[in-house]
């Protein structure tokens, strides 16, 4: 037995409390804030009820951060931000300030690090820059994807990088990346979402699925019954013409993978929202069926993000979002105007589709 | 490292966006051993498929989640990334930090892991990218030893996350931190050890705008709202139209139910509460003339998720009002029947959405205690399929006995 002496061991402690983390002005002003304003790309200016004001710069990531870029930014945040920060729901880094002669300063030196300061919108004025996507893991580190994650991420943004900067859209538009349909990102109710798919069924591997999977919960795990148990052989079948490629039955059985380097790709869906500012919140629906997985940049989705955005930040009025631009101008002309061949896919054959089909004649030529 | 070593992510330096390529490389100055996910990610980059296999169970003692195991198909080639697992960090709510605790996180990355990082994952969570399975204990340790614990994976409850709420914006009508807070803790167990069907989420938005997109990435969306009238301010609303802000074209063009009237010569601004939805566009507009009104609660939506299995859901509205204060035994109340619920009926890999289509929303309302309302719905159904239970009903007549009756008297 060892004599060294036990320690105690601590577990289902929770995360701090965020009271431990609020810098004094936001602590002192808790549940008190009258307004906001935007001040300039990035920058915005939060009034108390007390008179109080905090300056919040927001500053673009990629997300995936090395320990060292963070005490980076975090040197940042001492010489400026008297030691706290905070981060967005979107992956944006926010500098907390009260002085504000130090807003310029800060730009400067996180800038020259190589993060952008921007991302924000002025609600007021009608002036919109675009937010940063929200994304999953992808070749990284995941082991279910269908194509990467930061990838496309860094070429969308690095083409969109004036959008970022600038407030120069019309509305809200939310971008995302989900490189697999389990969506970890669930990006299904964003104006612009991109989504990794197969489009071959999957390859069992008999032994694979003898040593590691349940076939049970596996076979009824599939949302078409594509499936089925081969008792015998204690392994699965796939009905291949009632596979849809959703990948579920990787997901909980390894000997079955979907793979398929030049088969799987991207769709592109529009028109979702979160806000129920002016209408409600919605999904996003499938434009692109498909597009070609083409690392390193991914030029194909680079190219359809850029015209689905530019036809729609043309066109729009005041702080109406793909949605309502669509709903506004209707579906065929939503293809027309950006040029996106409508293709037979997008017809929805899956469950509920019966609410998707037209039952008027009103449309537009 | 040299460009000619890895071409292809080499290209994903290059551009304005900060490279999440120079990140990993940033890493590998330290730690040798992080060459090899650059590696592994070019020759992903080359063959456009994954080299991480599929799962493994690793974990913490006394946890059944919180750490994702991963191992690499390219071990011999790649062994400085064979065993690469991620420990998900339970994120302060609403996502501040002091510089010391960020500080604390990084050294105990850095001495225990890939020095990598997502700030944050999808769910909330930080996210520790890469480490071995003996080191898994010893940083959990550490993190734990200084106020950090682990998140939610598997089929349990999952990291609960929230808007900035009221710590930084005049809209949050609930104190979403804390009662992301106050559920985090209080369901330690369901977060910490995976015992249900699958997994749940819960989100807290502070109002209609949604920015933790609580509606569809959560089976439990809690959204702040009010009840009682707008406040106008309309000293603040000619102001802004003094400024050059068209009223009428970016507020009242865009109420969604035309219940907003300005009197141009007047500067005035009206509304007609009683046919206001409350989606905040006015509001967003005009802060510092409008202002929600002061009875407020939450708005509970439940069945957000992503496509797998049936499909993707936007959260359905279960409980249209509910007031919220600490401790928030209403809301725990809430949450238990549903849980309930969905341990009793749910099957393997079914999300609450799922279960809630299969079995009803008539029944499913009924089994967690919440009055039907109108609210709950679009529009009432077009068909008249439904369930009557004894107590609706009079006693069963037998139609047979009335026709032999009417025969016999004949």
């Amino acid at each position: 037995m060892s004599s060294e002496p036990v320690e105690e061991y601590i577990s289902d402690i929770g995360p701090p409390h965020y009271s431990e983390m609020l810098p004094p002005v936001i602590k002192n002003n808790y549940g008190k804030w009258k307004y906001h304003e935007v001040l300039k790309p990035g920058v915005l200016l939060h009034v108390a009820e007390s008179g109080d004001k905090v300056y919040s710069v927001r500053v673009g990531s990629p997300r995936l951060l090395s320990v060292y870029t963070i005490k980076e930014v975090c040197d940042l945040a001492d010489k400026y931000c008297d030691g706290y920060l905070r981060f967005t729901s979107r992956n944006n880094i926010e500098f907390l300030l009260t002085d504000e002669s130090k807003i310029d300063p800060l730009i400067e030196e996180v800038e020259k690090l190589g993060f952008p300061v921007g991302g924000t919108w002025d609600t007021t004025n009608a002036k919109y820059a675009l937010s940063n996507i929200v994304h999953t893991q992808g070749w990284i580190h995941c082991h279910t994807p269908a194509i990467d994650a930061s990838g496309p991420v860094k070429a969308l943004m690095d083409e969109l990088f004036d959008h970022f900067k600038n407030m120069d859209l019309p509305g809200l538009c939310r971008i995302s990346i989900a490189c697999c349909l389990n969506m970890c990102g669930a990006v299904h109710a964003s104006d612009i979402s991109l989504v990794g798919i197969h489009r071959t069924p999957p390859v069992v591997d008999d032994d694979v699925v003898r040593r590691t999977c349940e076939l049970p919960s596996t076979v009824a795990g599939c949302p078409t019954g594509a499936l089925r148990p081969d008792m015998k052989n204690k392994t699965i079948k796939v009905d291949e013409e009632k596979c849809m490629y959703c990948g579920n039955c990787y997901t909980m059985c390894p000997g079955m993978p979907l793979f398929d380097p030049e088969n799987g790709g991207v769709a592109i869906l529009v028109g979702g929202k979160l806000s129920d500012a002016r209408s409600p919140a919605r999904l996003s629906k499938v434009v692109v069926p498909y597009l070609p997985n083409n690392p390193p940049r991914w030029p194909e989705v680079v190219d359809t993000i850029r015209r689905i955005l530019e036809a729609w930040a043309a066109e729009a009025k005041p702080h109406e979002r793909i949605a309502e631009w669509i709903d506004r101008i209707g579906w065929e002309k939503f293809f027309e105007k950006t040029g996106i061949d409508f293709r037979v896919q997008v017809i929805d054959d899956f469950k509920g589709s019966r609410w998707t089909f037209r039952t008027t004649t009103q449309f537009r030529w | 490292m040299s460009n000619e070593e890895f071409p292809l992510l080499s290209e994903l330096k290059k551009g304005p966006w900060p490279s999440f390529v120079k990140e990993i490389e940033k890493t590998a100055e330290k730690k040798p051993e992080m060459k090899d996910l650059l590696k592994q990610l070019e020759r992903s980059y080359e063959d456009k498929i994954t080299y991480w296999k599929h799962g493994g169970i690793v974990s913490v003692k006394g946890y059944g989640g919180g750490v994702i195991g991963r191992y690499s198909f390219l071990a011999k080639e790649c062994p400085g990334v064979a065993e690469f697992h991620t420990m998900r960090v339970n994120q302060p709510a609403g996502w501040f930090y002091t510089t010391k605790a960020l500080r604390t996180i990084c050294d105990i990355w850095e001495k225990y892991g890939s020095g990598l990082t997502n700030m944050h994952g999808s769910t909330g969570d930080i996210i520790l990218l890469g480490t071995t399975t003996p080191n898994l204990q010893p940083c959990f340790n550490e993190l734990a030893k200084n106020g950090f614990d682990l998140g939610g994976s598997g089929s349990a409850l999952r990291t609960p996350s929230a808007c900035v709420g009221p710590a930084r914006c005049e809209f949050a009508l609930i104190d979403t931190l804390d009662i992301c807070h106050e559920l985090t803790v209080t369901y330690q167990d369901e977060l910490h050890r995976p015992m249900w069907p699958y997994k749940f989420k819960f989100k807290v938005a502070g109002c209609p705008n949604d920015c933790v997109a609580s509606k569809a990435r959560s089976d439990f969306a809690i959204v702040g709202t009010w009840r009682d009238e707008i406040k106008v301010n309309n000293e603040e609303v000619k102001k802004y139209a003094e400024q050059g802000v068209d009223i009428k074209v970016q507020v009242v063009d865009n109420c969604p139910t035309k219940c907003i009237e300005w009197d141009e010569e007047k500067k005035e601004l009206k509304i007609d509460n009683s046919n206001c939805v409350r989606c905040m566009h006015c509001i967003n507009v005009l802060p510092k003339a409008l202002r929600p009104g002061d009875d407020r609660g939450a708005v509970i939506l439940m069945g957000g998720k992503a496509p797998i299995l049936e499909g993707p859901v936007m959260g359905w509205v279960v409980v249209p009002f509910m007031k919220l204060e600490p401790p928030y035994d209403n809301l725990k109340e809430l949450a238990e029947n549903v849980w309930d619920f969905w341990d009793e009926n749910g099957k393997f890999r079914e999300r609450l959405a799922e279960l809630i289509e299969r079995v009803g929303m008539m029944r499913f309302l009924e089994a967690i205690g919440v009055e039907p309302d109108p609210r709950q719905i679009k529009e009432p159904r077009t068909n008249p399929f439904y369930f009557w239970k004894e107590e609706d009903l009079k006693p069963r007549v037998d139609p047979w006995e009335i026709w032999r009756k009417a025969e016999k008297e004949m």
